[in-house]
C-alpha cells in the first residue's frame, strides 16, 4: 500500500526535517507554470521591442502623431513637431536617443508597481514560481534591503506619471489636427487618433488605478466619515484598482501599439486613413 | 445518485517520516473531499488523523493540502476532479507535521501573541462607541478571517525558507496589524505605538514581495494583498521613506 | 501508575467557546490564575458556527425595547418553562455584556447614527440582535479570542511568561472531573478537586489540579443523525457533571433548528440562518404556498400577521403591522415544516423551500447574507439570489443541561462546580429565541468565571487534593479501548472489538428516528432498549494504533458521554407527557399547564461514581420530578393576564 517511507532531506523548505516527508518539491497537478511562463513572456516582448524602439531614435513623428516613447521629446537631436512636446531642455551634448531621458519615468512607475512586481517576482525571478510551488533561492530577504527596499519609492514614480501622462494626453490633443502642410489646422481625425485615445484612456485608467494613488488619495485616512469627498474618490480608485493587473497588461499593449502605429505611418508602411 | 470508486493517496506519517499510502474509495453525489477522509476513516483507516470542526467553512480547521494546493477539505467539492483522477491529500507543507493530515500550526500562535491588542480609547466607556459603517467597512473584511491559516501555509517566506520564520509574522497577522491601524477608535498612537512603523520594524512586512498567494488561496475571499497588505506598505512608507507626509504629521501632529 | 502530570491551576474552563472563554477572562480578571482546556483548537470553537446575532435590549433600532420587553420575549419563547431567575440576569446584563466587547475591540454593524444595529429575529418583538453580516459568532469568538491574548501579553509584561496567569490547552479533552473529600482523600469526594484530561496530539494523560471548575462544553448535537453540530458536540460537560453527581435539568427539551440544508447529503443539517427570514424570507410548500399562516397557535394568535399583505408590509412598518408567521419562534416553524413534508408538499429533496430570490435584489441578498450565498454556492451549487433553497429541521441546540444556581451559574449539588452556556439548563426554558444564546454565554460565561473565581479565592489555603487511586481509575478508563474486550465466555471464537465509527451511527440513527422532532411513547421505549444494547457494545469498542492523534480512540472515549446523554433525553422525554417548546409528543399533542412548573432532574443511577454500567436492563439514569420555585411577583406583572392564563395553572394564578 505505502510507497515507502521517504528519507527526510532536510535541505531546507519544504524539505525543512520537521514537515512531512515529501520530496517533491510541489504536488500540483494543473498547469501552475502556464501564468508565470506567459507572463514573462509578455514582458520579454515588450522589453525587446521597447529596447528596440528607444534607441533606435528615428520614425517616431509623423504629423500630427509624436509616439509616447519619445513624448515629451527633451534634447536638441529631436525631430522638430508642430506644437509638438519638444522642450530642448537637454541642449546639443546630449548624443544619444532621446527617448532616454523620458522613458525612465514610466518605466520607474511600471517597475516599481505593485502588480508588475509581483508578475516579474514570479515569472522572471521565481520568487514564488506559482502558489505552492516551491522557489529555487536558498535564501530570501524579500523587499527588507537594498535594492529591493527601494520599491518603497514607488509613490514618487506616481507623482511623476502624473506629468507624463498629462503630456500624453496633450498629444493626444494635437492628433486632432491635420490638413495639409500650409493649411494645419484642428478638427481632424484618422486612424491614428483613435489609437492615441484608446492608449491615453488606459494610461489614465492604470495610472489612476495605481495602489499609492488609492492610499494617498483616502486609503491613508482612519476616518472615511469625516472626509465624504476622499471618501467617494477611494471608492472609484478602489473599482479601478481592483482591475490593476488588466489595465497594467491593456496599456503596456496599448502603449506599444501607439508607438508601433506612428512607427509605422513614420517610416512610409502605409498613410495614416483619415476620417474627415 | 451515482457513485464511484475514486484514487486517493494520502500522506501517512508522523515527524519520523511517512509516505502516500493508495486508497480505493466510494464517492457520492455532492461530496466533498473531508467526506471522503471521513469514509476511509470509517471503513479502511480508523485512525487516520485529520483535524477538523464545523464542516461549513467556518471554523477553518481542516487545512490541508489536495493536488499540491492548500485548501480546505470541507469546502473542497468532489465535482471538481474528473473521476479518471488521482487525488493527492497531504497535510500543510509549511508547518511541522504532528501525524497524517494534522500539522502543528503553533508559529500561528506565537505570531498572533506579538501583535500588540486594541487599544480602548481613554476617554470612552463601555456604550459609549460611536463609529460609522463606511469605518468599520475595512476592518471588518479582515476579520471574516477564519484563521485556517492557509495564507501562511502557501507564504513562500515561510514555506520554503524556514529561517525566516522568527522575523516575519506571514499574512494573517500583518492583515491584524492592518485591521488595527485601520480601527477608527484604536487609541494605540495615544500609547505611543506606531502600529505603521512596527509592521516594518517588527512583524517583517517587508519580507512580503506581494506575489498575492495569500489572496488566492483565502476561502473567505479577502484581498489580503490589496487591502491589507498594499495599504499597510503604503502606510510604512508614511512614516519611514516619505519625508513630506513625516513632515506634515510633525507640523499637524495628528493626520486623522 | 501515577506518573500522570500534575499541574495546579485556581480555575479550570473545560470549553474554549463563548461562556468558556468569558468565563477564563473573568476569572483571570478577578485575580485567580485560570486554565482552559479545549477539544480542537484555540479559536475554533462551535460558537463560530452562530450566525444571527447577539440579543441585547440595547434599544438602538427601536427605543421602545428594554430589559423587560427582552425578558418577556423569553419566557413566552420558553413557554414559561424558563429557570425566571436567570431570564431576567441575562435581559438585564446582555446590553452590558455587549458593549464590554467593543472595548475589546469588536466591530458589529453599525446604524446610521453610529451605534451598534440590531436586527429582527423570530420571537423577538423588536429588532435586537447586535450582528456583524451573518457571522456574528465568529466575531464572538474572535474578540474573545483576543481579548485573551491581550491578557496574556500584559501577562507576558509583568511576569515575562505569556501564560503565567491564563493558559489554554488546546486539543485536550477531560474525561473526568476529580473530586476530593473534605475529611481525606478517598476516591469520590464531595467537592472538585480538579481534572482529568489527555492532549489529543500525544495522548498523554494529565492532571490540572483546582478547587474551581467551570464547564463550558456546549451541547450534544452529535448524538442525533441530522445536526447543525460539530464533531465536538458530544455532550462531555453534560456527562462530567453527571458523573461528578451534578443533576441534569430537562433533558427532554432539544431544538430543530427549522432551517438546515438538506441537500446534498453530505452537508445535510447545515445551518441556514434566521437572518434569511429576519431579513424578508419566506417558507414556501411545494404548492407554492406560505404554509405559516395556517401554523400559527393560539398563544400567539394576537402577534402575527394574518394575511401575507399585512407580513409585508411589517418589514418597513413594524409599529402597525404585525410579522409574519415565518419569525414564529423556532419550535413552531420546525414542526410546521414536519407537518408539511409529511403531508407530501415537501421539496424533492425532503423539505420545504425557503426564498429570498424574489424577494429582495441580487446584490442586496449578498451583501446583507453573505456566508449564505457563499455556503451554498460552494456546497450545493445553489445561487440564493436566484433560486429558493430547500431546508429541512436539524437539531441544533439542548436547552436542557447542568441544573444550576441562576446568580451564580453554581452546579447543584458539587461545591466548586460551574457551568454556563448552552452545557447549563433552565435558561432558555423548553425552547430557545433565536440570539439568546451568544448573549446567555456571555452573560452566564461572566458569572460562573466570576463566582469560581471567588470560590477558589476563598480556598486558597484548602486546596482540595487529588488521589492516586481516583487518576489511576480514570486513566484506565480512558485506555480501555486499546485493550477491547476479545472472547466472552459461551462463545468459541468470542466477539471481535465493535467500531467505534459503527457505534456512533447507530446510536444517530436511533436517536434522530425514535427521539426526534415528534415522538411517541413506543418508540422512545424502543430507544430505551437501543440505547442500553449499545451500552453494552460500546464496553467493547476497540481500536487500532497508537495513542498519538488517534481518532478512533478519541471517538470511543466520546462514546461513553453520548450514550449518557441519550438516555437522560430518552428518559426525560417518555416521562413528560405534554407538548412543549422543543418537546413534542404525537400521543400527548398539548401544551398542559400542569406540567409548567414541573422541572425532570437526571441523576446517575450509581451515584458511586463508577465505570459506566455494564447491565442492560437496569439503566443509567434515575429520574427525578421537581417543582419550580414561581415566579417573582414583579416579574408575573409584565404579563397581561389573558396571557399567563395560557401558561399558569389556577392555583400559580391567584397566589
Amino acid at each position: 500500500m505505502a510507497t515507502g517511507t521517504e528519507p527526510h532531506l532536510n535541505s531546507g523548505g519544504v524539505r525543512t526535517g520537521t514537515r512531512a516527508a515529501i520530496s517533491a518539491p510541489h504536488l500540483r497537478t494543473d498547469r501552475w507554470w502556464l501564468a508565470p511562463a506567459a507572463t514573462a513572456a509578455g514582458l520579454l516582448a515588450f522589453i525587446v521591442y521597447s529596447t528596440w524602439r528607444a534607441f533606435a531614435n528615428a520614425d517616431y513623428y509623423a504629423a500630427p502623431y509624436v509616439s509616447p516613447f519619445y513624448s515629451p521629446c527633451l534634447a536638441e537631436n529631436c525631430e522638430p513637431m508642430r506644437a509638438g512636446p519638444n522642450w530642448d531642455l537637454f541642449g546639443s551634448w546630449w548624443g544619444v536617443s532621446p527617448a532616454i531621458i523620458i522613458l525612465i519615468f514610466p518605466l520607474g512607475f511600471r517597475l516599481t508597481c505593485y502588480y508588475y512586481r509581483k508578475a516579474y517576482y514570479r515569472g522572471f525571478w521565481m520568487s514564488p514560481p506559482a502558489c505552492a510551488v516551491a522557489e529555487p533561492h536558498k535564501k530570501y530577504s524579500g523587499e527588507t534591503r537594498f535594492p529591493l527596499i527601494l520599491q518603497n519609492i514607488h509613490r514618487y514614480f506616481f507623482y511623476a506619471a502624473i506629468p507624463v501622462a498629462g503630456i500624453l494626453t496633450y498629444d493626444t490633443v494635437l492628433a486632432f489636427r491635420g490638413g495639409t502642410d500650409e493649411n494645419y489646422e484642428w478638427g481632424h481625425m484618422g486612424l491614428g487618433t483613435l489609437v492615441f485615445l484608446v492608449n491615453i484612456v488606459l494610461i489614465w485608467a492604470y495610472t489612476l488605478s495605481c495602489h499609492s494613488c488609492r492610499h494617498i488619495v483616502g486609503g491613508k485616512l482612519k476616518h472615511f466619515s469625516k472626509h465624504p469627498v476622499r471618501y467617494k474618490a477611494w471608492q472609484w480608485i478602489g473599482k479601478l484598482n481592483a482591475r490593476h493587473m488588466l489595465l497594467a497588461w491593456a496599456s503596456l499593449v496599448s502603449v506599444a501599439l501607439a508607438d508601433f502605429y506612428v512607427y509605422l505611418v513614420a517610416s512610409g508602411v502605409f498613410d495614416d486613413p483619415r476620417f474627415f | 445518485m451515482s457513485s464511484y470508486e475514486a484514487r486517493f493517496k494520502v500522506w501517512r506519517g508522523d515527524v519520523q517520516g511517512g509516505g502516500l499510502e493508495d486508497f480505493e474509495v466510494e464517492v457520492n453525489d455532492g461530496e466533498v473531499v473531508l467526506d471522503i477522509i471521513h469514509r476511509l476513516q470509517a471503513t479502511q483507516a480508523p485512525d487516520l488523523a485529520v483535524r477538523w470542526n464545523c464542516k461549513a467553512g467556518k471554523c477553518g480547521s481542516c487545512s490541508a493540502e489536495i493536488n499540491g494546493r492548500p485548501r480546505l477539505l470541507c469546502m473542497t467539492r468532489m465535482s471538481v476532479f474528473t473521476r479518471e483522477e488521482t487525488i493527492t491529500v497531504t497535510p500543510l507543507r509549511a508547518f511541522p507535521v504532528v501525524r497524517d493530515l494534522v500539522t502543528n500550526v503553533g508559529f500561528n500562535y506565537d505570531k498572533a501573541r506579538q501583535v500588540p491588542a486594541f487599544v480602548p480609547p481613554a476617554d470612552l466607556g463601555p456604550g459609549e462607541y460611536r463609529m460609522m459603517q463606511e469605518d468599520v467597512d475595512r476592518s471588518q473584511e479582515f476579520r471574516k478571517c477564519i484563521e485556517c491559516f492557509l495564507c501562511q501555509d502557501t507564504c513562500h517566506v515561510v514555506r520554503d525558507h524556514e529561517e525566516n520564520k522568527p522575523a516575519f509574522a506571514g499574512p494573517r497577522f500583518l492583515m491584524r496589524v492592518a485591521e488595527l491601524d485601520m480601527h477608527p477608535l484604536d487609541a494605540a498612537s495615544e500609547t505611543g505605538l506606531d502600529r505603521k512603523q512596527t509592521a516594518q520594524d517588527e512583524h517583517g512586512l517587508g519580507y512580503c514581495n506581494i506575489t498575492k498567494c495569500c489572496t488566492e488561496v483565502c476561502p473567505e475571499g479577502i484581498k489580503i494583498t490589496d487591502n491589507a497588505l498594499i495599504p499597510l506598505k503604503e502606510r510604512a512608507v508614511d512614516r519611514k521613506y516619505d519625508p513630506l507626509v513625516w513632515l506634515g504629521s510633525k507640523i499637524m501632529r495628528r493626520s486623522t | 501508575m501515577s506518573v500522570v502530570d500534575r499541574q495546579e491551576w485556581d480555575v479550570v474552563v473545560v470549553g474554549a467557546g463563548g461562556a468558556g472563554l468569558r468565563a477564563a477572562i473573568e476569572a483571570r480578571e478577578r485575580g485567580a490564575r485560570t486554565a482552559v482546556i479545549c477539544k480542537s483548537l484555540f479559536g475554533k470553537a462551535h460558537t463560530v458556527m452562530a450566525e444571527g446575532g447577539i440579543a441585547a435590549a440595547m434599544a438602538n433600532a427601536n427605543e421602545h425595547d428594554n430589559w423587560q420587553v427582552h425578558f418577556r420575549d423569553t419566557m413566552r419563547g420558553g413557554k414559561f418553562l424558563n429557570q425566571w431567575r436567570m431570564a431576567e440576569l441575562h435581559a438585564r446584563e446582555a446590553p452590558d455584556r455587549v458593549w464590554e466587547l467593543e472595548t475589546w475591540g469588536a466591530l458589529f454593524d453599525r446604524t446610521k447614527d453610529g451605534r451598534i444595529s440590531q436586527r429582527n429575529f423570530g420571537g423577538h418583538e423588536y429588532p435586537r440582535l447586535a450582528h456583524v453580516g451573518d457571522r456574528t459568532g465568529l466575531e464572538l469568538i474572535r474578540t474573545l479570542q483576543q481579548k485573551i491574548v491581550a491578557l496574556q501579553q500584559e501577562d507576558k509584561k509583568e511576569t515575562g511568561d505569556y501564560e503565567s496567569r491564563l493558559k489554554v490547552y488546546q486539543e485536550c479533552t477531560v474525561t473526568r472531573i476529580l473530586k476530593a473529600s473534605d475529611s481525606g482523600s478517598a476516591a469520590g469526594g464531595s467537592r472538585v478537586s480538579g481534572v482529568f484530561a489527555y492532549d489529543r496530539e500525544t495522548g498523554r494523560f494529565f492532571v490540572l489540579e483546582a478547587p474551581s471548575v467551570v464547564v463550558a462544553t456546549g451541547g450534544i448535537g452529535k448524538s442525533f443523525k441530522v445536526t447543525s453540530n460539530s464533531w465536538e458536540y458530544t455532550g462531555d460537560g453534560h456527562a462530567l457533571a453527571l458523573l461528578a453527581g451534578a443533576p441534569l435539568l430537562n433533558m427532554e427539551f432539544v431544538q430543530f433548528h427549522p432551517t438546515g440544508m438538506v441537500w446534498p447529503p453530505s452537508v445535510k443539517g447545515i445551518l441556514v440562518t434566521e437572518s434569511v427570514r429576519g431579513d424578508g424570507g419566506v417558507l414556501r410548500n411545494s404548492e407554492g404556498k406560505r404554509f405559516m399562516f395556517d401554523y400559527i397557535p393560539d398563544v400567539f394568535k394576537e402577534k402575527y400577521a394574518e394575511s401575507e399583505e399585512e407580513g409585508d408590509r411589517w418589514y418597513e412598518d413594524p409599529d402597525n403591522n404585525r410579522r409574519p408567521p415565518e419569525l414564529l419562534p423556532r419550535d413552531e416553524v420546525a414542526r410546521a415544516i414536519n407537518s408539511e413534508v409529511k403531508a407530501g408538499r415537501g421539496s424533492p429533496h425532503g423539505g420545504v423551500f425557503l426564498d429570498v430570490s424574489t424577494r429582495m435584489p441580487a446584490e442586496v441578498i449578498r451583501r446583507r447574507l453573505p456566508s449564505m450565498y457563499h455556503q451554498f454556492k460552494e456546497l450545493a451549487d445553489v445561487d440564493i439570489t436566484a433560486e429558493a433553497m430547500e431546508v429541512g429541521p436539524t437539531c441544533h441546540y439542548v436547552m436542557g443541561g447542568i441544573a444550576v444556581e441562576s446568580d451564580t451559574a453554581a452546579a447543584r449539588g458539587v461545591p466548586g462546580l460551574y457551568a454556563a452556556g448552552e452545557v447549563a439548563g433552565g435558561m432558555h426554558g423548553s425552547n430557545r429565541l433565536g440570539g439568546n444564546s451568544l448573549s446567555d454565554l456571555l452573560v452566564f460565561g461572566r458569572r460562573a468565571g466570576w463566582h469560581a473565581a471567588e470560590y477558589a479565592a476563598a480556598r486558597a489555603f484548602e486546596r482540595p487534593e487529588v488521589s492516586d487511586l481516583e487518576v489511576d481509575t480514570a486513566a484506565a478508563e480512558a485506555l480501555r479501548p486499546f485493550s477491547a474486550e476479545g472472547p466472552v465466555g459461551g462463545e468459541e471464537d468470542g466477539r471481535p472489538p465493535e467500531n467505534p465509527y459503527t457505534l456512533h451511527q447507530e446510536l444517530q440513527q436511533t436517536m434522530n428516528d425514535l427521539v426526534g422532532i415528534i415522538r411517541r411513547e413506543g418508540e422512545m421505549e424502543q430507544a430505551l432498549e437501543k440505547l442500553a444494547e449499545l451500552r453494552v457494545r460500546a464496553r467493547r469498542a476497540g481500536v487500532e494504533g497508537h495513542r498519538q492523534f488517534n481518532p478512533g480512540w478519541h471517538l470511543a472515549l466520546d462514546l461513553r458521554n453520548m450514550l449518557l446523554v441519550s438516555e437522560c433525553v430518552a428518559r426525560a422525554a417518555l416521562e413528560r407527557t405534554e407538548s412543549r417548546g422543543g418537546h413534542t409528543r404525537e400521543d400527548h399533542p398539548t401544551m398542559d399547564r400542569k406540567w409548567r412548573n414541573i422541572n425532570l432532574l437526571c441523576r446517575l443511577a450509581d451515584p458511586t461514581g463508577g465505570l459506566a454500567a455494564t447491565d442492560p436492563e437496569r439503566g443509567q439514569i434515575d429520574l427525578v420530578r421537581e417543582t419550580t420555585d414561581p415566579v417573582r411577583p414583579d416579574l408575573l406583572a409584565l404579563f397581561d393576564k389573558e396571557e399567563l392564563v395560557k401558561y399558569l395553572a389556577e392555583e400559580e394564578l391567584y397566589q
